[in-house]
């Protein structure tokens, strides 16, 4: 091949691939970027549905969290406005609806029934009194555990479980030679991950991220409580390398059957009860445990919310979009054709009330721990923030994720809690301070 | 350096090579086996080498989730035309530094190789802010400029040490025969430096078809290549093995099949013909 | 032979990829310089102002700044030191006749082709996970406690996940380069009763003195920007936050980008050091 073909060919393609890049816009196209949760990829796999409804066409950008995070972080930040829609949570909704980078929610149709969400979801995604998200399905955080094996160890779980009663049952339960570990929980560092779930711990215990001047409370003796109970309770009956166990692997572990407790997400309920599970028939939900005394539950509050970027050109296909996703004609496509034990949970109060739904195992329990959670009042003390596994301010995500990996090393053995507990300290003054709040 | 060995010591060296090289490749070769259990069977203890139910399933399920037909046209045209566009620039570049030489030309070469050291995420911003303003988000041509650029050091190093190894007198051959300038470039050298040409594109279709940061950032959906079609696959709810073998395994076999296809070229192309 | 018009055209075709460089270190240098003395946060709405020395200062006295550094170093040095090492040893030992040398070839250069995210996808999940791992059910086989790698041993781990990828590279280079040798000098050397070990270091070595170079210099520049790797195994926790990890956490995870934008101004500082540093050493290894 000649350098002068080589080169005209090379021309040609680039006009064509440039060319194409905007002839592909489509008028009545919607771009969505999504996390690949189990939820959201079967909502895709209804949207030819929606196509055929409305005429509107859906293109798909599902990334796994982390990256999703980033991703839509930097387009929204920079009007960069490369999607109508955009999944996002509990934490980012209000930050970002107080910048006026989302389109207020504010005028759905009446058949979509804003008032049926769920006060605590709704109230977790507005600013203001203003929506700016609608939740696709909501969670908050409760014990999951093997009926079998609290019967073998000669236990009854109580409805609202003490911490101290979960280190009982997680030594009876806890037996190393069958590969069966008392408790898994969450250690991975993130901010999202082990970080939201030692944030509600922490709130359980009495603990608080900062007073009401924005002081870091690492150095008070709750967090060493908290902390210390933690990893005493995973050294213990803890799963072999839980300082790297997310939501993924936990999930992954007592599917296994490797696991005589999990308090997580409430979500988890319909994957541990669902076809992947080998311990589906023998497991039963409590509230998320407090300490004893205490008068806070280590329940989060948190959605996966779908909200359409300001300066989108597509914002009524969007708005159409969204009535569809997370109204209730979605909540029984997927009864119809999946059971009601897979709807997307935790965001309408209709499907609470709803027989059918009534029936499945966990509906009470998800519901009664969402309405356990409040953001306003997360804490024993008083503290200047909204959210309860979270801090809503801009600064949080990227100061948890740094604290949670200090927690994450005292885990894995490689510094002592007080340790980890010093230098989160020194983390959360230092942003704080770089911040302007002190 | 080959000599001839006794077959005892030519056996025990073989054992050793294969041992290496299938330890090496046993990664590869699990994630391809794991790509055809089952879910259950991906997880099971003790872990299952060959007897297990071979399946389709997870490549259905991958297929009928992702547009893969998509991401890997958008990988081809990408890593292709950035590597062609990158060679175009780079061959006149690396032939003047080859054949007329001055003071400075080991200086530009190496600054061009500094130039691969800024981190990539401190210009995430200001790269982006600049891709708004010229409305190349999320299209192919931008990131084949991107990938370019990025691989341009590297393409004019390989080109410029293969280049050094033609000898001179042929070009000063065709001068006299008076050869201008241009015709002495695709008549003479062009043909002689076809085969270093070759292994610098295949080199730089592999950098260009693995990078990660660029094509997961500035695309949505026009653009997105496989490295995005990954990040769709990893870490989702429940830690599907199998799935995410299927998945990984569909985004490497095409880079795979090709280097495997022209390894020899690329063993030359590794070496940047320098060492001889 | 250089005549001055020649001299001319050569600046001349040369001008298209050095301005293009040029514009593509330029742009982004001089906006991450610009923005490292603004108060740049995204989520606080965009540019607050000037920000004077404030981020270069926050940025090195961070708790996090000088550990990021020595990570960065201690990834680099230790994968370089596997990879050339294994290197030459696999390399000799594919030079030697053996049956099938092709097909080992290509199953040994296999890891250059599999993406950085892949392959520490599949090292994170389907090797060094400490429940459902490969490494914890060979650990059980032989009756030991299973090793958390990626918190327990977590450098070394990543070390071990870099070096796989680069192993294949390294071995290439090298491998053509010991085939090049005059095996008559080796031969002699060895009638005159030189012991392998002097041969190995009189002979070969000095021969490979150039390839090893060329290795240790690609790799570097690669090695210093490793992301993927650490973003999916550890996320930058148990000690494993390299220099660019630090600037992603600030300007992505902290949405602070004049601070991580001084960070990107030390990076650039520290490579160049590096640069320099190696550059010496192609100067004199490279003709």
């Amino acid at each position: 091949m000649s350098l002068k073909s080589t080169l005209s060919a090379a021309t040609a393609l680039t006009l064509i691939t440039a060319g194409g890049a905007f002839a592909d816009a489509h008028s009545a196209t919607i771009t969505i970027a999504t996390v690949n949760n189990g939820d959201m990829i079967r909502m895709q796999g209804y949207t030819d549905q929606f196509t055929a409804e409305t005429g509107i066409a859906v293109e798909w950008v599902t990334l796994e969290e982390n990256v999703l995070r980033q991703r839509v972080t930097t387009d929204i930040t920079t009007k960069g406005g490369q999607f109508d829609i955009m999944t996002i949570g509990m934490y980012e909704t209000p930050i970002w609806g107080a910048n006026d980078w989302l389109v207020p929610l504010n005028d759905l149709s009446a058949e979509y029934d804003v008032d049926d969400i769920l006060p605590a979801m709704r109230n977790g995604l507005s600013h203001d009194g203003t929506l700016y998200a609608a939740p696709f399905y909501g969670e908050s955080s409760m014990v999951m555990y093997r009926t079998d094996l609290m019967e073998a160890a000669g236990l009854e779980m109580p409805t609202a479980p003490t911490w101290q009663f979960i280190r009982e049952a997680a030594a009876a339960m806890d037996d190393p030679e069958n590969e069966i570990n008392g408790i898994c929980l969450r250690g991975k560092a993130g901010w999202g991950e082990g970080g939201a779930f030692i944030t509600v711990t922490g709130n359980s215990f009495g603990a608080r991220w900062f007073d009401e001047e924005w002081n870091a409370q690492f150095d008070q003796p709750q967090w060493a409580d908290a902390l210390n109970f933690y990893v005493n309770l995973m050294n213990d009956y803890g799963p072999e390398g839980y300082a790297t166990n997310g939501f993924n692997e936990n999930l992954s572990l007592f599917n296994q059957g490797k696991c005589g407790m999990w308090i997580d997400a409430t979500v988890a309920a319909s994957f541990v009860t669902g076809d992947d599970s080998t311990v589906a028939d023998s497991v039963s939900f409590a509230l998320a445990p407090n300490a004893e005394g205490v008068e806070k539950r280590a329940n989060w509050l948190w959605a996966w919310a779908l909200a359409i970027p300001a300066g989108t050109q597509q914002e009524a296909e969007a708005k159409q979009f969204i009535e569809w996703a997370t109204g209730k004609e979605y909540i029984e496509l997927v009864a119809a054709n999946e059971g009601w034990a897979n709807v997307p949970p935790g965001a309408r109060t209709s499907l609470y009330e709803t027989p059918e739904y009534q029936a499945v195992p966990f509906a009470k329990m998800t519901l009664d721990s969402i309405n356990a959670a409040d953001p306003t009042d997360p804490t024993v003390d008083p503290v200047p923030y909204v959210g309860i596994q979270f801090v809503a301010i801009p600064e949080f995500a990227g100061m948890a994720t740094e604290v949670s990996q200090e927690f994450s090393a005292a885990y894995a053995g490689q510094q002592t809690v007080e340790e980890a507990l010093a230098k989160a300290q020194a983390i959360a003054t230092e942003v704080m301070e770089a911040a302007g709040y002190r | 350096m080959a000599r001839s060995v006794s077959p005892r010591r030519k056996l025990i060296n073989t054992t050793v090579a294969w041992a290496i090289g299938l330890l090496i490749f046993f990664p590869i070769l699990w994630t391809i086996l794991t790509s055809f259990k089952s879910e259950a069977q991906a997880i099971a203890a003790p872990p299952i080498f060959l007897g297990f139910d071979w399946t389709l399933e997870n490549y259905r399920v991958v297929m009928e989730r992702s547009d893969y037909g998509r991401f890997l046209w958008n990988s081809i045209i990408i890593a292709g035309l950035s590597t062609v566009l990158g060679c175009i620039i780079a061959v006149p570049a690396a032939w003047s530094m080859a054949f007329v030489p001055s003071k400075r030309t080991k200086d530009i070469l190496l600054w061009m190789l500094s130039t691969k050291m800024l981190p990539a995420v401190g210009v995430l911003y200001p790269i982006y802010l600049l891709f708004i303003q010229m409305g190349l988000l999320d299209s192919r041509f931008g990131l084949v400029v991107v990938l370019m650029l990025i691989n341009l050091p590297i393409i004019v190093w390989m080109l410029y040490t293969y280049f050094k190894e033609i000898p001179g007198e042929i070009l000063e051959a065709a001068r006299m025969d008076g050869a201008t300038l241009r015709q002495e470039l695709i008549y003479v050298l062009t043909p002689m430096a076809i085969p270093g040409i070759a292994s610098t594109l295949l080199l730089n279709f592999i950098l260009a078809w693995n990078e990660a940061f660029w094509t997961l950032n500035l695309t949505a959906v026009n653009a997105a290549p496989l490295t995005a079609f990954i990040a769709s696959y990893s870490s989702p709810e429940g830690l599907f093995f199998a799935k995410l073998s299927a998945a990984s395994t569909m985004a490497i076999a095409p880079i795979l099949i090709l280097g495997w296809f022209s390894q020899k070229q690329l063993v030359r192309g590794l070496t940047f013909g320098a060492v001889k | 032979m250089a005549t001055k018009a020649s001299r001319s055209a050569a600046r001349i075709m040369m001008a298209p990829a050095v301005i293009l460089l040029l514009g593509w270190m330029l742009v982004p240098l001089i906006m991450t310089l610009w923005f490292s003395f603004r108060v740049y946060l995204p989520l606080r709405g965009g540019d607050q102002g000037w920000a004077g020395f404030d981020n270069y200062v926050r940025f090195v006295s961070s708790s996090a700044f000088w550990p990021a550094v020595t990570t960065t170093l201690i990834i680099v040095l230790g994968v370089l030191a596997i990879t050339v090492i294994f290197g030459i040893m696999i390399a000799l030992l594919l030079d030697q006749p053996i049956w099938g040398q092709g097909v080992v070839r290509i199953l040994v250069i296999a890891p250059f082709f599999v993406m950085p995210t892949v392959s520490a996808l599949v090292w994170k999940n389907m090797f060094m996970d400490p429940v459902n791992g490969l490494f914890a059910h060979l650990w059980r086989l032989f009756g030991a406690e299973p090793v958390s790698w990626l918190s327990d041993a977590s450098m070394g781990s990543i070390v071990m996940i870099v070096s796989w990828q680069w192993l294949p590279f390294a071995t290439l280079i090298l491998l053509t380069a010991v085939q090049s040798l005059d095996s008559e000098q080796l031969e002699a050397a060895e009638m005159d009763g030189a012991p392998w070990i002097k041969r190995f270091w009189f002979i070969v070595l000095p021969h490979l003195s150039r390839a090893i170079t060329i290795v240790i210099l690609i790799q570097t520049i690669f090695l210093l920007a490793i992301f993927a790797e650490i973003f999916v195994t550890t996320g930058g926790a148990f000690g494993t936050r390299t220099l660019s990890y630090l600037i992603f956490q600030r300007v992505l995870e902290s949405q602070n980008v004049g601070l991580g934008s001084a960070g990107g101004v030390y990076a650039i500082i520290l490579a160049n050091i590096i640069a320099i540093f190696l550059m010496r050493i192609v100067g004199k290894n490279l003709d």
